[in-house]
């Protein structure tokens, strides 16, 4: 299954977020092995060019890291996962905040919205 | 410096009226998955005829790998026209073996194993395949080269959309760093993840020469959408 991916942003930003998100959840936990370059993009179906430069910019910022002989695994630092889990946290709390105030709520009920949303499941 | 094809000033005129390609410079890079896109009478067609040889330019030229189109550029270069040309009485299989036979680069294994995937009996005459089917058995054949440049005219245009992710598949997956693939297309939703660059021709010349990236992050809008606007009628 391809990818889904907003046709007006930038695939590769779109592929950082999206791997990242996959390590943030665990779906590639600390140290484990990611697929190489070519794989990805297969399953993807974006260009293996595009795929590499996402990589890059992962290894740049230390979340991912190549190994010589053992291809790419993701960091074992777990704390540099959780900071990257805890602001994109606040980055979907802020968005939905915002959204709610240009609704006409008050900070009240948004908390009595989360409240009950939570409990409801 | 990576350049696999270098093209400069190129003219074809096919009369005093009619001129396909204007003055056409541009360079394609090896290493890449390229669209060539435009709308109808743009010079596509043309100018893919005048890289594989079959045309002569009216001026100008066209060098692969420093070399003017000829046997030795033909033996780099897979291509997909736009018109089917293959016997209509034969079988796939047998076709399969003529292919292996011509081209030094062609792999028997890979063929097979793409057929199989689509479901494509080798026994088959071509004559008893719908269209569509028809249209990937060629594609099959020109990607089961190992060739440094794969030029397809409307590689997706008649085939379904569940064989259409299956042949992008392919495309990503048969990708070779040294090797680029030139693609003209009407379809750029379905493609456009695929693609490092596009190039854009109208009337015969360069309108724009980019990566989709580079689109997406100027305009913030999709190449299709961007071809839109840009060539609005």
């Amino acid at each position: 299954m391809a990818w889904i991916l907003d046709s007006d942003r930038p695939i590769y930003a779109q592929l950082v977020e999206r791997i990242q998100m996959q390590i943030v959840s665990g779906h590639y936990p600390p140290g484990a092995k990611l697929p190489s370059v070519r794989e990805l993009a297969a399953e993807a179906a974006v260009n293996p060019n595009t795929m590499q430069k996402a990589f890059s910019e992962l290894e740049r910022s230390g979340l991912i890291i190549t190994q010589r002989t053992n291809g790419r695994i993701v960091t074992e630092d777990t704390e540099m996962i959780n900071n990257i889990r805890q602001s994109l946290a606040k980055e979907h709390l802020d968005l939905f905040i915002a959204k709610m105030l240009e609704l006409g709520f008050t900070k009240e009920q948004i908390i009595a919205f989360i409240e009950k949303a939570v409990q409801e499941g | 410096m990576n350049n696999l094809v270098e093209i400069q000033g190129l003219v074809k005129a096919y009369d005093a009226r009619t001129i396909a390609v204007n003055n056409l410079t541009l360079t394609i890079p090896q290493g890449k998955i390229i669209g060539l896109l435009g709308p109808n009478g743009s010079g596509k067609t043309t100018l893919i005829k005048m890289i594989n040889g079959l045309l002569a330019p009216t001026q100008g030229s066209v060098r692969i790998r420093g070399m003017e189109p000829g046997p030795e550029t033909k033996a780099l270069i897979s291509y997909l026209p736009e018109r089917t040309y293959l016997e209509n009485g034969s079988t796939v299989q047998s076709i399969v073996e003529f292919f292996a036979d011509f081209y030094a680069d062609f792999s028997t294994e890979k063929a097979y194993s793409m057929l199989a995937a689509l479901n494509i009996d080798p026994k088959a005459r071509l004559k008893t395949l719908s269209k569509g089917t028809k249209e990937k058995v060629q594609l099959i054949l020109v990607m089961s080269r190992n060739a440094q440049l794969y030029i397809l005219d409307e590689p997706i245009a008649g085939v379904d959309p569940a064989a259409r992710d299956y042949i992008l598949k392919t495309i990503i997956n048969n990708y070779n760093p040294e090797g680029t693939i030139l693609l003209s297309t009407h379809l750029i939703t379905d493609i456009e993840n695929v693609l490092d660059e596009v190039i854009f021709l109208r009337y015969g010349q360069l309108v724009l020469q980019t990566s989709v990236d580079e689109i997406r992050e100027k305009h913030g809008k999709s190449v299709d959408a961007f071809f839109r606007e840009v060539f609005a009628c």
